[in-house]
């Protein structure tokens, strides 16, 4: 590992004032910082920790919406009342991601920027656009079973790894960031951006531009997080999903659909949602969303099996939540 | 691999306390040590074990400020003045914890190069559920969850046995918990898992 410097900000503009020049890396818990700088991938110069920041509370702000701070601990996050009981697709999701251990460590910003587990990506022998652009993708007709199946190019075709965006991406989450012009409030859908021709940037963020917060509006319908992984625990979504569901004498008045595994973001299953609102509360609407949005998968030699699972997902989640089971 | 400097940089110092298992140290740390580093090599507490170094396996499990975390991915720099307890403090002197006699009872090892983690996270799942902690098997996320097999095995999920004794492991953090009146098992239930 290079040597680095460490820093340590006490406060938001002392964190921006400390990330100028050269290459500076925020560090939150380290889960996964720490492990790319070990394997070489992530070569800092200098470490800003920002774990001490004033970011480390959840304001409930009324009928279940949420103000997370970025320092909070994933487990607090997990843990939180209001969380559990207005919003428990977001329990279910970060309490699916890592182990206990890893989620007393990770904060909610550093969540949000993990990288991809790509194995070309973490593996500094090997070519990688989003390490080295310019220098290839060996995934797309290499071992590429737990890549993408939407929004992919020929450029790069890893997957977001995050169960909690996930969830924050259907509940319509926004991220507070603290930049070099000031704050600014996103939307959790603009901050995520698919590989294009730039596959190197995962998210929509400046340079030092600082995560302080996420922002949840009320839900008020029931959520649910399902994870599909190829063993029970402690390993990374295949096919995910995040759902909620409104249903009145029968018929959907309102729903959520986001999925996990599927694509280089959290993947806002949009046509799915077209399909399912107003239809009525049945498994033929549900096959129906999940077909509308699968329409648009391209999948690659080694990961068709994504499709039907992404599919199945979609409509056992929402019979579920239908049924209110 | 992982201490090898092929940069031709300078490595950087810091200099900082931590406490463990009570005792005060102050120490000036390469800032790209781990806290597991720092424990084992430095300190002599070769307890925590390196596994995987990847925050994979949980051999280096070890308890900061009252919760259990990966000692491999936790660099030393970034917790200046936080209280560590490591398999070395988990007994009160002489007296093995509730939770460390059960793995004797039960025989909840083999080779026992995980155990030392596997401890320290079991202590801690144990705090975790007695504050009512929700895991991704509890039914449902907003109750209060019941300590049984499958929620333990979820909540030891980042503890790998390669000798395979998760089902003495199981069995010894039911036990404990039993003790410790932890999640509603009772105590004749846990007796009657003894002799079964």
């Amino acid at each position: 590992m290079r040597p680095f410097t460490y820093e340590r900000a006490e406060t938001a503009d002392e964190a921006l004032a400390l990330h100028a020049g050269g290459d500076v890396h925020y560090l939150g818990g380290g889960t996964n910082l720490v492990d790319l700088m070990r394997l070489g991938v992530a070569r800092p110069e200098r470490l800003v920790d920002v774990t001490r920041l004033p970011f480390d509370r959840i304001e409930t702000t009324g009928d279940g919406g949420l103000v997370i701070g970025a320092a909070v601990r994933n487990s607090d996050l997990a843990a939180d009342r209001a969380v559990r009981e207005h919003h428990p697709a977001l329990a279910q999701a970060v309490l699916s991601g890592a182990s206990g251990q890893i989620r007393n460590q990770a904060t909610v910003g550093g969540n949000l920027l993990q990288r991809t587990r790509c194995s070309y990506f973490q593996n500094v022998t090997k070519p990688c656009n989003k390490r080295e652009p310019g220098s290839g993708c060996p995934a797309r007709d290499g071992e590429h079973h737990n890549h993408a199946i939407l929004g992919h190019t020929a450029n790069c075709v890893a997957t977001h790894p995050s169960d909690m965006a996930v969830a924050l991406l259907a509940l319509d989450a926004s991220v507070r960031i603290r930049g070099r012009a000031g704050e600014r409030v996103i939307r959790l859908n603009d901050f995520y951006r698919l590989p294009g021709d730039d596959p190197a940037r995962d998210t929509t963020l400046e340079p030092g531009d600082l995560v302080t917060a996420v922002e949840v509006p009320p839900l008020g319908m029931p959520s649910r997080y399902r994870k599909v992984r190829e063993r029970a625990s402690f390993a990374f979504a295949l096919v995910s999903i995040a759902a909620a569901l409104d249903v009145e004498d029968g018929t959907i008045r309102g729903c959520r659909v986001a999925l996990g595994g599927v694509a280089h973001r959290p993947w806002r299953a949009r046509r799915a949602e077209e399909a399912l609102r107003g239809a009525p509360a049945t498994e033929t609407s549900y096959l129906r969303a999940a077909h509308a949005e699968m329409e648009n998968a391209h999948p690659l030699r080694g990961n068709r099996y994504k499709v039907q699972l992404a599919t199945n997902l979609i409509v056992r989640t929402l019979s579920g939540l239908g049924d209110g089971s | 691999m992982d201490s090898v400097n092929i940069s031709g940089d300078p490595p950087v110092t810091a200099e900082i306390t931590l406490v463990v298992n009570g005792t005060e140290h102050r120490l000036a740390v390469d800032t790209r040590a781990s806290l597991l580093d720092v424990l084992r090599e430095r300190l002599g507490l070769t307890g925590s074990k390196k596994g995987c170094d990847h925050g994979q396996c949980g051999a280096c499990t070890i308890i900061v400020g009252g919760r259990r975390a990966n000692g491999c991915l936790a660099l030393a720099v970034a917790h200046d003045g936080a209280e560590i307890v490591t398999v070395e403090g988990l007994a009160d002197g002489g007296e093995l914890s509730p939770l460390q006699a059960a793995f004797v009872e039960r025989d909840a090892f083999q080779c026992g190069y995980c155990t030392p983690g596997q401890l320290c996270a079991a202590t801690a799942l144990l705090d975790e559920a007695e504050r009512g902690w929700p895991s991704v098997v509890t039914a449902d996320v907003a109750a209060e969850p019941e300590l049984d097999e499958d929620e333990i095995r979820e909540r030891l999920s980042g503890n790998i046995c390669r000798c395979g004794a998760y089902v003495n492991i199981v069995a010894a953090v039911q036990d404990a918990a039993a003790r410790q009146g932890v999640a509603g098992r009772d105590e004749a239930d846990a007796r009657q898992g003894v002799a079964g």
